[in-house]
């Protein structure tokens, strides 16, 4: 084999934060290698610097604020950090491209796809209007978008997030780059079209040799498409090597944590068939949302819920599984009692709630409890958290001390010390704000409690804690629980019965167990099969040998 | 670590100046009677006293003899009075009807809306001018009209503040927390809502002191009180002969709306931590 040079390659890298951050430096020391052709992935958490060195590469950092202050990024055998602004532009674009996170804004939303993909062209190279008509086409055709003759004159709106992502795909590849940046390009999307993306970059990556730094926080995806790892915590590479060594066999304590925290699949033990009474039942339920009417207009009819029937005793986890639009989560609004539904049953507790949001709250006595999916917007930011989790059972009339006393009570179950009640939400992070969350359903003493994602704006081994405090205040309390979430690997987990939803229907409904390992609907074995798994990583090595 | 409101707002050097020219006209209006012990009204010298001839009278005198410095210390009074209380009252209109059609919406937000268009589709200078000829011009209807020409504004931007802030998972948790409705409206949202509710008060009496002011100029002010509208006004015929009768008003005028502005772009700045460019 030939000594073949990196096409990246960043040694010692220091950048700076500005004063009162959390931390000096953001990135400390960074060092990797990225060789023709080849993945490599930089797995961190959400404040580990992973971002920092792709926008360092792209020469993005908001300088002067945060300003690389040491080492080199080697990019075709130059300095980038030594580049000006002009020079920097001629190369982002042409020779290195990037894929950002949140498909829904990177693209203008008032302009034609094909002008977006047109804009690259005109930055670089002169291409008379037919030509470069011709190449959007073919960007669009590579990146698997189907009509691409329509698509290029309609406008972003009309795309699905996986569709836009691979505009934006498109966009970065258009001119042949030799380097391509995604930082965590899939995180954003369902399960089913993070595989489907990371399948089109694994093929145009092999077709046309480019060499790929992805940016994730999942060993999942790394296991799908890394051929180098590197891991990074606050801001320091803890661990580096080839993905299946370090997959198999990592060395750096952290990195056996961001491991271990995959959920592996691993089944809720299945209990014996539960005599307890029902806490829930729902049948037949449905409901239209009607979009973009007007006086005149009949709007179009979109069915969120379409028949649906599913019951869940005492102490039980319902999963509720589905793409992003397949309903989920208004059935999860419904349950509550956050939207009015048309027709069907709910009962509660063997009781026939109403059908009309408010006086279904009314009816159900704050004794069913929602988890939302954002901690973010959960938490009011102008109350502290002790008024936060203490305001429901005052407004039932609990007195207000001993709301208080039992609010500081749920925080410790949740694993946060008293010194909280005080504190405003954004004094804390993603997890512990969502712990604040479950604290602040309990402390309604809910009989069930509905999840909608709540984990799937975490990071992943924050991800399991939550997870265990779930499943922790689930046996102590006893509680039925609704767990919504697209991701297969939480049910299963987690729950003792799943039901799959696609366009407002349920297609499969069963007991986890038989419904992961012997799935009937096709839908369902998609959505299966489409579950990054650490034990895929035997078959990216085979890769690689071919490879080499 | 984040910046406190009061060094965000102090890092804006106009917004610093207007609070310091603000807060001497409070003091103007705190201790007036102690600064200028002439009543406005009382012909106290010659008429045309030029201003720094008579240190009794350091302003001058006007065409019928009266202090200028008292009329402008009396006419601070009313203007900040007016400005301050016209807001209070287009504030509690314009937010309770915002709060109610961005809460609730569908045809409540509707009606409400097209209600607001009816005040905003008419010119509302000559609205006020009409409120205050049809009541006798006093404080009392002057703050009215005022306040009936500035409400829907307010109404409009706290609409959709509450629109955006309606859908966020913490007024739901509360409606699951069985909170009532206006509990819910007054403590979870109203409190978000406050920064930009807050900047626009602050503009708005700016808007407020000009209104009386041209109400006065027109001759349509409160006949029993001083003001700096009414000065300026009564100076137009003799602008050639007595420059200093228009001018020290219009200064005041002037400083006292540019100080509110400032103030507001401060606020702006205080109490919107993101702009900061340390967004969360």
């Amino acid at each position: 084999m030939n000594p073949v040079n990196p096409v990246l390659q960043i040694t010692g890298l220091d950048i700076r934060l500005p004063r009162g951050a959390d931390r000096e430096l953001a990135v400390k020391g960074a060092a990797l290698a990225l060789m023709p052709g080849q993945t490599l992935c930089v797995v961190g958490e959400s404040g580990s610097g992973k971002s920092m060195i792709a926008n360092a590469i792209m020469g993005l950092l908001p300088r002067p604020h945060v300003e690389p202050v040491a080492g080199s990024i080697l990019f075709d055998g130059q300095d980038l950090l030594k580049l000006d602004e002009n020079q920097l532009r001629t190369l982002r674009g042409r020779r290195v491209g990037m894929v950002f996170q949140e498909p829904m804004t990177a693209l203008n939303p008032v302009m034609r796809i094909g002008d977006q993909i047109a804009e690259v062209f005109d930055a670089h190279i002169s291409l008379s209007a037919a030509e470069k008509r011709q190449r959007i086409i073919a960007a669009l055709t590579d990146v698997g978008l189907p009509e691409p003759e329509v698509l290029i004159d309609s406008y972003p709106f009309r795309l699905s997030g996986g569709q836009r992502q691979r505009v934006i795909i498109a966009c970065a590849l258009a001119l042949e780059p030799a380097l391509l940046i995604c930082d965590e390009p899939t995180t954003a999307l369902d399960v089913t079209t993070q595989a489907q993306i990371l399948k089109l970059i694994k093929d145009l990556q092999k077709r046309k040799g480019t060499a790929v730094l992805f940016i994730t926080h999942d060993f999942g995806v790394v296991s799908e498409i890394a051929d180098q790892v590197v891991v990074m915590q606050t801001g320091v590479v803890v661990e580096s090597g080839a993905a299946a060594d370090v997959l198999r066999n990592p060395q750096h304590a952290y990195t056996r944590k961001l491991i271990a925290a995959i959920p592996q699949g691993t089944m809720r033990e299945p209990e014996k068939a539960s005599t307890e009474p029902f806490v829930l039942q729902v049948q037949d339920l449905h409901k239209t949302y009607i979009t973009g009417g007007s006086l005149f207009k009949a709007g179009r009819k979109v069915h969120a819920c379409n028949g649906l029937n599913f019951e869940l005793r005492r102490g039980q986890t319902l999963g509720i599984v589905g793409e992003s639009g397949s309903g989920k989560s208004t059935v999860g609004r419904c349950m509550v009692g956050l939207a009015p539904f048309d027709s069907g049953r709910i009962m509660f507790k063997g009781k026939i709630l109403a059908t009309n949001g408010a006086e279904f709250r009314a009816q159900s006595r704050g004794k069913i409890q929602m988890v939302f999916q954002d901690p973010y917007a959960s938490l009011n930011p102008r109350h502290r958290i002790g008024a936060a989790i203490a305001q429901g059972p005052i407004a039932q009339g609990v007195p207000k001390a001993e709301a208080l006393r039992r609010a500081a009570e749920l925080l410790q179950l949740v694993g946060l010390g008293p010194e909280a009640l005080d504190r405003f939400p954004h004094q804390f992070s993603g997890g512990q704000r969502q712990r604040i969350g479950i604290a602040r359903a309990l402390a309604m003493e809910p009989e069930l409690l509905v999840a909608d994602e709540p984990v799937s704006a975490l990071d992943v081994s924050v991800q399991a804690q939550v997870l265990k405090l779930f499943a922790e205040v689930r046996e102590r309390f006893q509680l039925a629980m609704v767990f919504i979430t697209h991701d297969l690997r939480v049910a299963g987990e987690m729950c003792d019965h799943i039901a799959v939803m696609q366009r407002g229907r349920i297609v499969e409904y069963g007991e986890t167990a038989k419904v992961l390992a012997n799935p009937q609907h096709a839908y369902t074995r998609t959505l299966i099969e489409a579950v990054p798994r650490l034990s895929q990583a035997p078959a990216t090595e085979t890769t690689l040998e071919t490879q080499a | 670590m984040k910046s406190t409101f009061w060094q965000r707002f102090c890092r804006n050097k106009g917004a610093v100046f207007g609070l310091f020219v603000l807060a001497l006209v409070g003091l103007v209006v705190a201790f007036g009677p102690w600064l200028a012990s002439n009543s406005p009204w009382d012909m106290v010298g010659a008429p045309f006293v030029h201003p720094m001839t008579d240190h009794e009278l350091p302003l001058g005198t006007d065409t019928m003899g009266r202090d200028i410095l008292s009329g402008i210390v009396g006419g601070a009074r009313v203007s900040l009075l007016i400005g301050f209380v016209s807001t209070v009252v287009s504030l509690l209109i314009g937010v309770t009807i915002g709060a109610v059609a961005g809460y609730f919406g569908g045809w409540v937000d509707a009606a409400l809306m097209r209600f607001t268009e009816l005040f905003q589709a008419i010119p509302s200078f000559a609205l006020a001018i009409v409120l205050v000829a049809i009541f006798e011009p006093s404080v009392k209807s002057i703050v009215a009209a005022i306040a009936i020409v500035s409400w829907p504004p307010v109404a409009r931007l706290v609409r959709s503040e509450f629109l955006t802030l309606r859908q966020r998972d913490f007024v739901a948790a509360a409606e699951l927390a069985g909170q009532s409705t206006p509990r819910i409206i007054l403590t979870q949202i109203l409190p978000n809502a406050a920064s930009p509710i807050v900047v626009m008060a602050s503009l708005m009496i700016a808007t407020a002191i000009l209104l009386e002011s041209s109400l006065s100029f027109l001759g349509l002010g409160d006949p029993n009180q001083m003001s700096w509208g009414y000065m300026v006004g009564s100076a137009r015929t003799v602008l050639r002969q007595a420059w200093w009768m228009a001018l020290f008003p219009g200064v005041a005028i002037l400083l006292t709306v540019l100080a509110l502005n400032l103030v507001g772009e401060g606020l702006n700045d205080g109490l919107n931590a993101r702009s900061d460019g340390k967004g969360r």
